[in-house]
């Protein structure tokens, strides 16, 4: 129920992601969701992709820095309150969220939520035994 | 470890007493020579009334005078030759940083200690008439190329003159030519190794056992990082233009110091007032160059920061040792009143996983204070996902500097391949200070 999520070093300089995103446009990858965190100096540019390990190769001979991590992809209804019932489980059971990211892609009522965690399979296991729905990889390029 | 294979077993095991008596004779001998046929060391000796006879043995070096880069510019271009200049087959030269560049010239005869001393050098590594030499230090005017190939001819080992530059090419023919041995400057060799990491090339495609590297400083964890990266043992090779060219020093597999070459180069340590320091203390090289003809040199200052020792080496040579060069006198920087050496910088990264030894000092000056900036290369493969990480690794570093070097660094995470490249000597150091 792990999904495998793509993330690139960038620097933060003007041209950099430009420069990326037309890499990855160039050698026909396409982003199914992607979330950057930026420092000043730096960001991670994390994306979900159709296929990852393939991806991957592409970027590293490119002469970029990415590894794979993995994530949860948790489906929600898309109304109010929803990320905020997700959170609240992970929180009584004491698992802490490193980042997040959502995206709606679909005409359906449902959003997902992509969530990374140091602590995965507790986290599997709590949001499942409170039937949350969690997507695989290939549901998540589907989705 | 390997069976020793001396070029010039003879001179390389020579007892240490005998060794010396040989020295005393050929200084005697080339302090005349200059002092007859070299107007600049005469009118320093006279100025300093010492005569030739005065000198008797290497005990009296003190007496002579020092001879430095100005000198060899203020005598531009054949003011040191000690031969009538039809009498040179080969001249070469540095480039200096500041003004004209530093000539040397040579005998036939020069030439011929050259290509043995190198041979002496190569055989260290273990190259023999077997061998498949990779020079890729460039041939010209600079004389890394030359010097290697022709060690490498005298051996008789297969000699491919590469040159530097056109890294791809690089790649092909040591895959195809089945490269034993290599010759570049170390950060030539680091940028080769990433190329055949990047082109995902397999190492089984490759014959390399050994690889001769300088014309730089490097470090022991930069040694370690290429050994791994080539599969192979790394040999420090030392030298300068003015002297010889490479093959003043050579380190044996013994990998605990440089042989130099003494029965040719005579080698001193020195402080900064320039009085002589005993074995084991750190100081200024100096070199006396017993033999050449063209341009002998005497009691030349390199530069370079070394120690000396004349324990006996493992490998059985009886010349004496230098320490690795970790620094030139020169390189040191001043920021904020301390003095850093950019290898200083290069050792410290090499305790952290998580970057590669590729690195620029940036310093500025920020209002009244120095600011240095250490820009380093990520490694492709430790790059996490969470800012955190990163944040915690750069701090790492940042914390490490400031043990190290004592001084509180900015540091900036690069991407791969982000910092300039080098060909040859790597620029480290942008100091944005001399620009206002």
């Amino acid at each position: 129920m792990v999904v495998k999520q793509v993330c690139v070093f960038l620097e933060n300089t003007p041209g950099k992601l430009a420069e990326f995103t037309k890499m990855l446009g160039d050698k026909g990858i396409n982003l199914i969701s992607i979330s950057i965190a930026d420092t000043s100096s730096f960001g991670i540019l994390r994306a979900i992709v159709s296929n990852p390990v393939e991806t991957l190769k592409i970027i590293e001979q490119a002469g970029y820095t990415a590894r794979i991590t993995q994530v949860l992809a948790a489906k929600v209804p898309n109304r109010p309150g929803s990320l905020a019932e997700v959170l609240d489980i992970l929180a009584k059971s004491g698992i802490s969220v490193e980042y997040l990211y959502s995206f709606k892609r679909n005409l359906t009522e449902d959003a997902l939520i992509i969530i990374s965690t140091s602590q995965l399979y507790e986290a599997v296991q709590t949001l499942e035994s409170n039937a949350v729905k969690l997507l695989g990889h290939e549901e998540v390029v589907q989705f | 470890m390997h069976e020793q294979v001396y070029w010039n077993q003879e001179i390389e095991t020579k007892p240490r007493a005998e060794l010396k008596k040989q020295q005393d004779r050929d200084l005697r001998a080339l302090v005349n020579r200059v002092y007859d046929n070299v107007p600049f060391y005469r009118q320093k000796m006279d100025a300093l009334n010492v005569k030739p006879a005065d000198i008797k043995g290497v005990e009296d070096l003190p007496l002579l005078p020092f001879t430095d880069k100005s000198d060899l510019r203020n005598n531009y271009p054949f003011g040191l030759f000690a031969v009538p200049r039809k009498e040179i087959v080969r001249i070469h030269a540095s480039s200096g940083t500041t003004g004209k560049p530093t000539v040397a010239g040579y005998t036939r005869k020069d030439i011929e200690l050259w290509a043995e001393v190198m041979a002496r050098s190569l055989s260290c590594a273990g190259v023999t008439r077997d061998s498949v030499l990779h020079v890729a230090y460039g041939y010209g005017l600079f004389t890394g190329g030359l010097g290697a190939h022709y060690g490498g001819e005298r051996i008789g080992a297969s000699v491919i003159p590469v040159s530097g530059g056109n890294t791809s090419r690089q790649l092909t023919l040591l895959q195809d030519f089945g490269a034993t041995c290599i010759c570049c400057t170390p950060s030539y060799a680091l940028n080769i190794a990433e190329s055949i990491k990047q082109a995902g090339i397999p190492p089984e495609r490759f014959s390399l056992q050994s690889g001769i590297f300088g014309a730089e400083p490097w470090t022991e964890g930069m040694r370690a990082h290429l050994e791994k990266m080539l599969g192979i043992v790394a040999h420090d090779i030392y030298g300068l233009t003015e002297i010889m060219g490479p093959g003043v020093a050579m380190e044996c597999k013994a990998q605990q110091g440089l042989h130099v070459w003494e029965d040719a180069f005579l080698p001193e340590v020195i402080d900064k007032e320039g009085r002589q320091l005993p074995e084991g203390q750190e100081g200024e090289l100096v070199f006396t160059t017993l033999t050449k003809e063209g341009m002998p040199l005497i009691r030349y200052r390199t530069h370079d920061v070394t120690s000396l020792t004349s324990e006996p080496c493992s490998c059985g040579r009886t010349h004496i040792r230098m320490a690795r060069v970790r620094a030139r006198t020169d390189d040191m920087l001043i920021i904020r009143g301390v003095n850093i050496f950019p290898s200083q910088v290069e050792h410290s990264l090499l305790s952290i996983p998580g970057v590669v030894p590729q690195y620029q000092l940036l310093i500025t000056r920020q209002g009244n204070l120095d600011a240095l900036e250490v820009q380093v290369e990520m490694d492709p493969h430790l790059i996490s996902d969470t800012v955190r990480d990163l944040e915690a690794l750069r701090d790492r570093i940042v914390h490490k500097l400031s043990e190290d070097i004592l001084i509180h660094a900015k540091v900036k995470l690069c991407q791969p391949g982000s910092l300039p490249r080098s060909e040859g000597k790597a620029k480290r150091v942008m100091d944005m200070r001399n620009m206002d």
